[in-house]
């Protein structure tokens, strides 16, 4: 193979930014320091509800080694705005979504465990630390709104006073009388009550930023642990009023690990940059763990109810839903999106479902921020769906994989009941191959050998759609979006020939630097280290809005498609002109521009630089230079889809659950680097995996204490919590993006919780569990499902 | 304030710190060696693992002061030439690592691990990993990259 071959579209390249992590040579933005720094440390609400009587920091700034403190007061007087939610969402009564005020720091009221009272800065960590508990603050503590299912009741604490009984939206999607015509002619109807659990997302970096400000030009420059560093700079220009946008400069340098935490705006580095132009200091803040856990925005946390009705024949005729969503007590950037539009729009999962009506009530709870994470929204959609389904086969008598074949969407473009538009699928050859990989016959003969070592085995499918690229930005907007949801990008040739991409997506362990460079490399002929990917710096990269939403492909590589046509374009004028021939006879393949039918021939290299010497070019028709941007916004959503079928044995006498063997195969269309994406699928499976069976953010109910609030109490999956897992790609290629791309970050985290459950309701011979299933609700499901025992 | 003094990647380091000083801190903030990394404040990730006289050690768990005289290696040591060490080019070529954070911990708890465990198997590897938290990877390709430079390093 070639060189250019074995760097090309398709190929398992080794990536480009290995070397630096794997030599410790990473920037991430607590390992950058600036000179005459400052540390900031923040003062939080150790009640779940209080109101604020007073404020005294009047020994806490004598403190040895304080630069300054800041309050709310201090906030309010600057004049600087709240924190916002980027998306609007309506009620079904046509009324906008009730927002209560977020303010950076608390004015009068604190409404979690964590909510930001006070920083502290001074010349070390250690002494803001200190200063902060001589703050003297006079709390009077209030009684506190924290479980889900009971916070919208009459009498329950209010979280703002802008929202009665809590509720901040009652969103209503799909239609209704049809839904309701659909169960009355249904031969059957399951019903299921379903929690989704609430997580805790655990970025590995904990969030930082670096304030500065530069008194000579007046700009703001502000390191942060951002996947969107010209949101951040656009919230915080237009918005909060920190500085206008022209005046801040937003950098998000290495970052590890976002997962959506890190795609919200957040008072820390809000109140850091903004305070480092009163004190003429740069300030910096880095989390530790504990408050990673207290103030990250959490995900998931949905209690529902839902209805699946069926023909006498297992075919679904309609599904109706009814869900309550925890939003925590503020809004974050963009929660109220996340239980609405990224969620009810993919309750059609795979299937042919001719009526569907979701209700979907958004409320207030005095706990941390709920916003997207891993998924975000479409786990809960999935998680929904296919518990329904295998609770209907179940019922119904018909095998899990025969009642999803019965019901599969097999043409498109297929216009569902909630939205969607899908383009492009083939959801049958992923779930026959996944069950060849797992050897679904087998599965009868494994489980009796099971059963006689005493063990109690189970197999559980999930076949997901997700809904990626989180666009297109018209259709965005219509659904109440406040930004346009395009990707841009800016291809720069140097006179050398090398070439700089400037995206506007962010990567933070998705592998950009690489996939983004074959598309380059390949495109153009030139190898894979003569191009360079920058991206994550808003002085030098064009606007562009970040990587989330498995969006980074489909739009963001979209993006330099539609750029290096540009480039080519030009570039074929250039080579046309110095070979004297007409533009239309120019043909570039491999890095050379030749004219046709004869051997005249230019090397990229030289067309680069002719771009630059720009001699005797023709005055008005070629500009100088070679340098061409494009923003490119998609035609639709893109639609990954494909099976994961999961394979549990449980030790009835511990409820210890083993998955025992996990397949996923994933229709993603066209695959850039396929060691990258079987990454992305590793890691998202193992999410669903630590759903499913591991984690849970859990509050007191009473109190609102974060009961789980460091890796004692909150159980992220290790490395012997799972197995290895046996992937497969299935391939229909996307009709809406030049490149075919679907999307494949948060697939494993959508299909993986179900495929799970359903193994282990399966095992058990239950109807449900209650996520995570832990050994102690394994074990009590035993007992009350006793006697059946384990050699049953 | 008391003066420490150790060996830290082959080079005398010495410095006048606070007693409380963390070894984590002093490598990070005195050395300013930052490819050791601070993920947690429970001692449970392991992004901080260092060698301490050879031995993979959480360095947010022992103060800099009883490392007095020790030998200290960090990420930044494992590749003294530029050569990369078996471990670090395995993270690479089998995809170990995708945001790089918990990494450093990863690769020193690695050969600390292949340096103990003359034949490692998947389920030795699971277990021994139980110390380091990776949110990115699933470990899937952790597992493999240590699997593959264990066998290179026979
Ligand atoms: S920082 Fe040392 S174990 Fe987490
Ligand atoms: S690679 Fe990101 S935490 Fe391990």
């Amino acid at each position: 193979m070639s060189g250019a071959a074995r760097e090309g579209i398709g190929q398992p390249v080794r990536r480009k930014e290995d070397f630096r992590f794997i030599t410790g040579n990473g920037h991430y933005t607590d390992d950058i320091s600036r000179p005459r720094q400052t540390y900031a440390y923040f003062l939080r609400s150790p009640h779940a509800h209080a109101r604020i009587r007073s404020i005294d920091t009047s020994e806490a700034e004598k403190a040895p080694g304080v630069a300054g403190i800041f309050t709310g007061r201090h906030v309010a007087d600057d004049g600087l705005g709240g924190l916002i939610c980027g998306w609007t969402v309506t009620s079904k009564d046509g009324t906008p979504m009730k927002v209560g005020p977020h303010p950076i720091l608390a004015l009068d009221t604190v409404r979690y465990v964590g909510d930001h009272v006070a920083m502290v800065v001074a010349e070390t960590l250690a002494e803001a630390r200190a200063a902060a508990e001589l703050i003297e603050v006079d709390y009077e503590a209030l009684p506190a709104a924290v479980s889900l299912g009971s916070c919208q009741k009459p009498d329950a604490a209010q979280v703002h006073p802008e929202a009665p009984r809590n509720t901040c939206f009652e969103w209503e999607l799909g239609n209704k009388a049809e839904t309701e015509a659909a169960f009355a002619k249904a031969a059957r109807v399951v019903k299921l009550d379903l929690t989704n659990n609430r997580l805790i997302p655990n970025a590995m970096e904990p969030r930082a930023a670096i304030g500065e400000y530069d008194k000579g030009s007046g700009i703001y420059t502000l390191h942060t642990t951002s996947q969107n560093p010209h949101v951040a700079r656009l919230v915080l220009s237009a918005f909060v009023g920190v500085a206008p946008e022209h005046k801040l400069r937003v950098i998000a340098p290495d970052v590890g690990g976002g997962f959506g935490s890190k795609i919200f705006i957040y008072a820390e580095e809000t109140a850091c940059v903004w305070a480092a132009a009163k004190l003429g200091r740069p300030i910096k803040w880095t989390a530790d763990r504990s408050e990673a856990f207290l103030s990250d925005a959490h995900g998931r946390d949905h209690l529902s109810h839902a209805e699946l009705a069926l023909d006498a024949d297992g075919k679904f005729l309609g599904l109706r839903v009814k869900t309550i969503a925890n939003l925590g007590a503020y809004l974050s950037t963009f929660s109220a999106a996340v239980p609405t539009y990224l969620y009810g729009t993919l309750l059609s999962g795979q299937y042919d479902i001719p009526a569907i009506y979701v209700e979907v009530d958004g409320v207030y709870t005095h706990t941390a921020p709920v916003d997207a994470y891993r998924g975000a929204g479409r786990p809960e959609a999935t998680y929904l769906v296919e518990r329904m389904v295998e609770t209907a086969a179940r019922e119904t008598g018909i095998d899990p994989a025969d009642i999803r074949r019965r019901n599969f969407i097999r043409s498109f473009p297929h216009q569902t009941p909630v939205i969607m538009n899908y383009d492009a699928g083939d959801y049958q050859a992923s779930l026959d191959a996944a069950l060849e990989a797992i050897d679904y016959k087998g599965f009868a003969a494994r489980k009796s050998d099971a059963a006689k070592r005493g063990k109690l085995r189970g197999i559980g499918i999930s076949s997901y759609i997700e809904a990626c690229g989180i666009a297109p930005s018209a259709a965005v907007g219509s659904l109440g979006a406040g930004v346009g949801l395009w990707e841009s990008a800016e291809v720069r040739v140097n006179p050398t020939g090398n070439v700089e991409v400037l995206t506007g997506s962010h990567s933070h362990g998705q592998g950009h630097e690489t996939t983004f460079a074959q598309l380059v490399a390949s495109r153009l002929g030139i190898p894979l280290s003569n191009v360079e990917i920058v991206h994550g710096d808003t002085d030098k990269v064009q606007f562009g809005m970040g990587t989330y939403g498995s969006r980074s492909g489909a739009v963001g590589m979209s993006a330099i498609v539609k750029a290096l046509e540009k480039i080519e374009a030009k570039a074929k004028k250039i080579a046309a002109h110095l070979m004297e021939a007409a533009v239309e006879d120019i043909t570039f393949e491999n890095g050379a521009f030749t004219v046709q039918g004869t051997d005249k021939s230019l090397a990229w290299a030289e067309v680069s630089l002719a771009a630059y010497t720009a001699h005797g070019f023709p005055s008005g028709e070629i500009e100088p230079g070679l340098k061409e941007g494009a923003f490119y916004d998609p035609a639709n959503f893109t639609f990954p889809a494909g099976a994961h079928v999961c394979e549990v044995e449980i030790d009835p006498d511990t409820g210890i659950v083993e998955i025992v063997k996990f397949v996923a195969v994933d229709d993603f269309g066209t695959i850039i680097n396929p060691m990258i994406v079987e990454g992305q699928v590793h890691g998202g499976i193992a999410q669903g995996i630590g759903q499913a069976l591991l984690e849970h953010g859990v509050y007191d109910p009473a109190s609102g204490q974060l009961v789980t609030g460091s890796y004692m109490d909150y159980c992220m999956p290790r490395a012997d919590d799972l197995p290895s897992f046996t992937l497969g790609f299935t391939k229909t290629v996307c009709p809406s993006n030049p490149l075919g791309m679907k999307g494949c970050g948060e697939a494993g985290a959508i299909a993986a919780p179900p495929a799970i459950i359903n193994a282990v309701t399966d095992a058990l011979g239950i109807r449900d569990i209650e996520m995570p299933a832990t050994p102690a609700r394994v074990w009590q499901a035993l007992q009350s499902a006793a006697p059946r025992a384990a050699a049953e | 304030m008391s003066v420490i003094s150790m060996t830290v990647n082959g080079k005398p380091a010495s410095a006048d710190i606070e007693a409380r000083t963390l070894l984590v801190q002093f490598i990070r903030e005195q050395l300013g060696l930052t490819g050791t990394h601070v993920g947690c404040d429970t001692s449970q990730c392991g992004a901080c693992v260092v060698h301490v006289d050879g031995r993979a050690v959480k360095s947010c768990t022992m103060l800099a002061a009883q490392a007095e005289g020790a030998e200290i290696l960090t990420i930044e040591g494992l590749a003294p030439n530029g050569e990369l060490h078996p471990v670090q080019a395995a993270f690479r070529e089998h995809h170990g690592l995708q945001c790089g954070f918990c990494t450093p911990g990863m690769i020193m708890t690695a050969v600390d691990m292949i340096r103990r465990i003359p034949d490692l198997d998947e389920e030795t590897v699971r277990e021994e990993l139980e110390g380091n938290i990776c949110r990115c990877t699933g470990y899937h390709n952790i597992v493999k990259a240590i699997l593959a430079a264990s066998q290179e390093m026979r």
